[in-house]
């Protein structure tokens, strides 16, 4: 198969499981579940990354920008770093290996022992059954969680600025505040909503063509994760253009 | 009725199914004989239509399942109950959720009215009070019994069994062939059994047919074929 089918194909199942009718009275309890597996799930190891990349992220910018710029820059330049770039791709990197390999895990396990069959016997549509809530649940935790991160980032780099680098806090928020701009968010949170819809999408879309057995569950997160984390950063470029461009 | 006409399947230029014919009338029970690995899986999900047919048609009621838009095809397996050889239970899921499933998604019967239902169908396939069970859980067999009882959940007109007593014990075999027939004399079910056992298939069909190199015969005694 080349390059242009496997596109077709991925395209075709994302709107397969996407468009009407929407049963959302019946998905409900789903999507619920899948915004806690990915949202909540990820809390933990999200907030651990964000930490470390708040502190990194000062400790690189006092060590560049210091020497040639007033102490409010590093806010500044911390809060536009995150907001726009660091925040959301990260989290979705870290949400992409996290659950874009066990939904394709779930669901290519459900192909192997024909639960999918099952569905289908049962006239329930598995692209709406098992790939609509898993999309719409990453859609609402993603960005939720890239909110959460952008502010665990900064505020664990304002004190760490504060403790380790002698700047105020007062000084730092001054920076992050007087160049703050609500572009840089929405630009931040867009490219979040993009990057769960290729998230969710992977990893249903290469669990539900699995053939074979535990061997092909197997390659096909790892599927998964690399064809998610390339359309990641290819997103990333195309809004950073668009938007920021 | 069900009627299968001249159907063909070739995977990878082997022949699986060579212009099959068959005919099941209402409220019959036939079953398809042969050993593993000659179609007789694929027969089944074909005339359902879960595998993509080479040639032929299938008619339920005089209809054609190929002619069916998406949304009819739907409606149509609703009368359909599919026993599969693995069971395919949800695992994610308890008993009682695995068979209230089809009735939730396609009904809308009260949580009450679906919770007596499930009690009703657990009592018939003789597991009462296993609701809270989750399939990891259970045996082989418990597992099948699970699978018929979603099967007949939304009491469809027709029932299809996958090597339903295969590699269980001769109790639990016994148990389910004597599920298969209370099923059909009770509830007068049409079905399908295909099996390679060929107790379960004298026990439980009014007809036995023979699945060989893609053809399908008519068998008038079981013994008289296979050892004489």
């Amino acid at each position: 198969m080349n390059l242009f089918s496997h596109i077709t194909d991925y395209t075709v199942f994302f709107l397969r499981s996407v468009i009407l009718p929407w049963r959302l009275a019946k998905s409900k309890a789903r999507i619920a579940e899948q915004v806690y597996n990915v949202g909540v799930g990820s809390l933990p190891i999200i907030f651990l990354i964000s930490s470390f990349l708040g502190m990194v992220t000062t400790v690189q910018l006092s060590y560049q920008l210091l020497a040639y710029l007033p102490r409010y820059y590093i806010g500044a330049a911390i809060g536009r770093m995150v907001l726009i770039e660091l925040g959301p791709v990260l989290t979705a990197l870290t949400v992409c290996g996290r659950c874009a390999s066990s939904m394709a895990a779930e669901v290519g396990t459900m192909r192997v022992t024909e639960q999918i069959d099952a569905l289908e016997v049962m006239a329930i549509d598995p692209y709406h059954f098992l790939n609509f809530p898993r999309i719409i649940g990453t859609l609402i935790a993603l960005p939720l969680l890239t909110v959460f991160s952008e502010f665990v980032a900064i505020s664990v780099g304002g004190v760490y600025a504060h403790l380790f680098l002698n700047i105020p806090l007062s000084v730092f928020n001054y920076g992050l505040i007087r160049n703050f701009f609500p572009r840089d968010l929405f630009g931040g949170l867009l490219k979040s909503v993009l990057f769960s819809l290729v998230i969710a999408n992977s990893g249903c879309y290469f669990g539900f063509n699995v053939k074979g057995g535990a061997k092909e569950v197997g390659q096909s997160t790892t599927y998964a994760v690399v064809t998610a984390s390339i359309l990641i950063l290819l997103l990333d470029f195309i809004v950073a253009l668009v938007i920021f461009g | 009725m069900i009627e299968i006409r001249e159907i063909s399947k070739r995977f990878n230029g082997n022949v699986v199914l060579d212009r099959v014919n068959l005919t099941i009338k209402d409220a019959s029970l036939i079953v398809i004989l042969g050993p593993s690995g000659t179609g007789k899986t694929v027969l089944l999900k074909s005339i359902l239509g879960l595998i993509p047919i080479d040639g032929g048609d299938v008619l339920y009621d005089r209809r054609s399942i190929f002619a069916l838009k998406p949304g009819e095809i739907y409606e149509f397996r609703k009368q359909v109950g599919f026993v599969f050889q693995s069971a395919a239970l949800f695992d994610s899921m308890t008993v009682y959720e695995n068979i209230a499933l089809p009735i939730l998604e396609h009904t809308s019967l009260s949580t009450k009215e679906v919770r007596e239902r499930v009690k009703k169908i657990l009592e018939v396939v003789g597991l009462p009070n296993r609701e809270k069970l989750y399939p990891g859980s259970l045996s082989g067999g418990m597992k099948r019994l699970v699978a018929i009882g979603r099967a007949i959940a939304l009491e469809p007109k027709y029932i299809f069994y996958d090597e339903p007593t295969t590699g269980l014990d001769p109790v639990m075999r016994d148990r389910i062939v004597q599920l298969i027939i209370n099923l059909k004399r009770d509830y007068k079910k049409t079905g399908i059994v295909v099996t390679h056992d060929l107790e379960t298939a004298e026990a439980v069909g009014d007809e036995i047919y023979m699945l060989k190199n893609g053809k399908i015969s008519k068998l008038e005694k079981v013994e008289k074929r296979f050892y004489g």
